[in-house]
């Protein structure tokens, strides 16, 4: 689906990763501003390792990675300045109250006092964590460490929200905390890339699905699209997908 | 092979446990590495043999009268604080530590059968670390002396076994009287200051006596002599048997089993109890801190203030890591009384305050270089790289020069050029310990602290041959030697082989 109108958020051309066996086979992907894009695949894909590497977590062997017109090889520190990054295990500081984590993040991305901590206090109070804002993060559950991680992945407003499960793990109170709050990133005119393995959160967030599998894009468009491709119009992502996956990775697929 | 869930089957269980943490420890996970460890404790134990022949050797014909026996008796007392610290740490780590808890409480066993078990593997397990440590000593007196020195072997079993006992009974006080929530800390510090406390303590002693940092030297005194009681009480019945007395031996043996065999009986079921509430407090504990709001700081002021702020929260790190710094009350002792008396011991001073900076280095700089509990974040944060490894240094310098600053600048009061050397030998050694470390980093939890040395041993001896290096330089720098070229140049070359065989990309 080609959509003109609107400035590529990230453009990725001829990636490459491997380590025994290539991990990232010559992907090209192309996101836009102001989409909600899920990257699915099966176990051993290739999805972390291509968001590690648009992350700046890792080296491609070959290949380009452009965020927002930035080239994230040649000056990755600019790159990272627009970037924001989030894992399914949550990388806090126990010894960190919610606020201090918030401060540090906030320095290291070089935002101005005032206007990270007002962002701050409303992420909190968005994510249900001002109750606990100073409180240290040693006694809290995987969920309340997740929404810190996230509250620190958007305090320094990124244009490009990269997400690695995000809602591994979480209850169904803080899963929709988290989504809520990426809707209204998206909204605002952020720009999100999430893999996960919860396909109905793909299949009610995204606006375009990605399938990856060998470490190469598979298939790519909306629901209907893939539905389309598969030549099963009325059936869920979940049937979509597998289908998919199995045409070139029979083994996963089942 | 014994029937599962009994006590031997427990048992069993155990002892593979043991082992292959043992194993692991030691090979740092890495099995290929067996061999190269075999051959490297293999020259260890010569070493220690020959280190043993040079300090026990001339006492292998010690006859058994009161000086022997009192001498004996503070080596002893020594080497059980040493044991208590130890088992205190393992009886910590046995309460706190989820891994097979969860299943074991679960499971139809019962808890106290199981935990009888644990109790005695921490016994055995203390017993058989002192006993390879105390070997080389009891080998080389029972070579020279005769072969009834083995029956310290026995004494220090027994050690094992007492020490295992109060640890367990101490711990469970704890519990008990402060909760599980705060026993955890206080247990682990107990544990340090005990270990630490009986060797500082002999050395304070002896410097407040007789102006030495000999340990032994207040036990070899008249006074202690003539005032603890005769050769023939009870008090020196592990001295008589560490020295083959077997009517002694049999004592201190039986005793010390009757007395663990008593703990497991008492202690085995509230072990289990306290177990299972430590596994569910134990980082549940919500600390508020006061509200202000964010400050401006450069990315540089903000890593580094993380730094100080973790390390600051954390009492476990900071006992751990101060630890080294206990070690340097003795020499500050020993300033305070040359500096009041206008002695001239300053340059005994020198050496301990530049070894102590370099170990405290090292342990800093694996914390804020290695332990990083964020490290993506930090990696996909608008800064690079170098900048980073900028500020993690100027932290870990700045904390040295924060502690060994008061005490340098007491030492320029009693001599401004022992100030000096001191000064430079504390910023080189602390500079060369946090290189070795940036050579030879990983990536690991700051929780890992204790197993550092696991991940490099390498970096563990060059961290401890480059302090040593430096030291020797500042000592006869400070004495006015040109000789401390040599040492200087030894410490130069260890960190240019660090750099040459340090893993690339680290």
């Amino acid at each position: 689906m080609i959509q003109p109108h609107r400035p590529i958020a990230l453009g990725i051309r001829g990636l490459c990763k491997s380590y025994d066996r290539p991990a990232v086979d010559r992907l090209d992907l192309t996101i836009y501003g102001g989409e909600f894009y899920s990257l699915l695949g099966p176990n051993g894909a290739g999805k972390t390792t291509t968001l590690r590497m648009v992350a700046g977590l890792l080296k491609p062997d070959a290949g380009s990675i452009a965020i927002d017109g930035i080239d994230a090889l040649a000056d990755p520190v600019a790159a990272k300045q627009i970037t924001a990054w989030l894992s399914d295990e949550p990388m806090i500081y126990d010894k960190l109250t919610p606020f201090e984590y918030l401060e540090f993040v906030a320095g290291l991305w070089r935002i101005d006092a005032k206007a990270a901590e007002r962002s701050a206090t409303e992420l909190l109070d968005w994510l249900g964590l001002a109750p606990h804002a100073h409180e240290r993060c040693e006694g809290f559950s995987k969920g309340m460490r997740q929404k810190v991680a996230l509250a620190g992945a958007l305090v320094h407003d990124p244009k490009l929200i990269i997400l690695d499960e995000p809602l591994t793990g979480l209850d169904a109170g803080s899963a929709r905390q988290v989504k809520n709050v990426l809707k209204e990133r998206v909204r605002a005119g952020g720009t999100v890339i999430m893999t996960t393995h919860i396909l109905e959160v793909a299949e009610r967030m995204a606006d375009r699905i990605g399938v990856i599998a060998h470490g190469r894009l598979i298939a790519e468009g909306t629901l209907d699209e893939l539905r389309h491709q598969t030549g099963q119009a009325a059936t869920s992502l979940e049937d979509t997908f597998l289908k998919l996956v199995a045409e070139t990775m029979p083994v996963a697929a089942e | 092979m014994s029937a599962p869930a009994t006590l031997t089957w427990l048992a069993g269980h155990e002892l593979r446990l043991s082992w292959r943490d043992w194993l692991s420890l030691m090979t740092a996970g890495r099995r290929h590495r067996a061999r190269t460890v075999t051959i490297a404790l293999v020259v260890f134990a010569a070493f220690m043999h020959l280190l043993a022949w040079s300090m026990v050797g001339r006492y292998a014909e010690a006859a058994p009268d009161k000086a022997t026996l009192v001498v004996v008796s503070g080596c002893i007392l020594l080497s059980w604080s040493l044991l208590l610290s130890q088992a205190m740490e393992s009886v910590t780590r046995a309460f706190y530590t989820r891994s097979d808890l969860d299943l074991i409480l679960a499971s139809p066993v019962s808890p106290r059968k199981v935990f009888s078990v644990r109790i005695g593997r921490i016994a055995g397990s203390v017993a058989l670390i002192a006993m390879l440590l105390a070997s080389p000593f009891i080998n080389v007196l029972a070579f020279l002396g005769g072969a009834h020195w083995l029956a310290a072997y026995g004494v220090v079993a027994a050690m094992g076994a007492v020490a295992a006992a109060f640890a367990v009974a101490l711990t469970i006080a704890l519990f008990r009287t402060i909760g599980p929530k705060r026993t955890r800390l206080i247990a682990q510090i107990v544990a340090a200051v005990i270990g630490a406390s009986f060797v500082i303590g002999l050395q304070v002693a002896a410097i407040l006596s007789y102006g030495s940092l000999s340990r032994f030297a207040p036990l070899q005194s008249e006074t202690v002599i003539t005032h603890t009681p005769n050769a023939a009480s009870a008090i020196w019945l592990p001295a008589r048997a560490v020295l083959g007395d077997p009517l002694a031996l049999a004592v201190v043996v039986g005793m010390s089993l009757a007395l663990l065999a008593a703990t497991i009986a008492v202690f085995a079921g509230n072990f289990g109890e306290h177990a299972t509430a430590a596994s569910g407090v134990s980082s549940a504990v919500v600390r508020q801190t006061r509200s202000r709001g964010f400050r401006r700081r450069s990315p540089g002021g903000v890593l580094r203030h993380k730094e100080w702020t973790l390390l600051l929260r954390d009492p476990w790190l900071v006992s751990q890591t101060l630890m080294q710094i206990l070690y340097l009350l003795p020499p500050a002792l020993m300033l305070w009384i040359s500096f009041r008396d206008g002695g001239g011991a300053l340059i005994v001073l020198v050496p301990v305050v530049v070894m102590a900076a370099g170990q405290l280095a090292g342990g800093l700089a694996w914390l804020s270089i290695s332990g990083e509990d964020a490290p993506d974040l930090v990696a996909t944060a608008p800064v690079t790289a170098r900048r980073v490894i900028v500020a993690k240094v100027e932290a870990v310098l700045g904390s040295i020069a924060f502690v060994f600053a008061p005490l340098i600048v007491a030492l320029a009061f009693a001599s401004p050029f022992a100030a000096l050397v001191s000064g430079a030998g504390v910023l080189i050694a602390a500079a060369s310990a946090t290189h070795i470390q940036l050579c030879f980093r990983v990536q690991a939890k700051r929780s890992q602290f204790r197993r550092r040395q696991t991940s490099s041993r390498i970096a563990t001896f060059a961290e401890a041959f480059s302090s040593i290096g430096w030291a020797a330089a500042a000592a006869l720098a400070a004495a006015g030697s040109v000789l401390a070229l040599f040492p200087a140049l030894l410490a130069l070359g260890i960190l240019a082989g660090v750099r040459v065989i340090a893993p690339k990309g680290a």
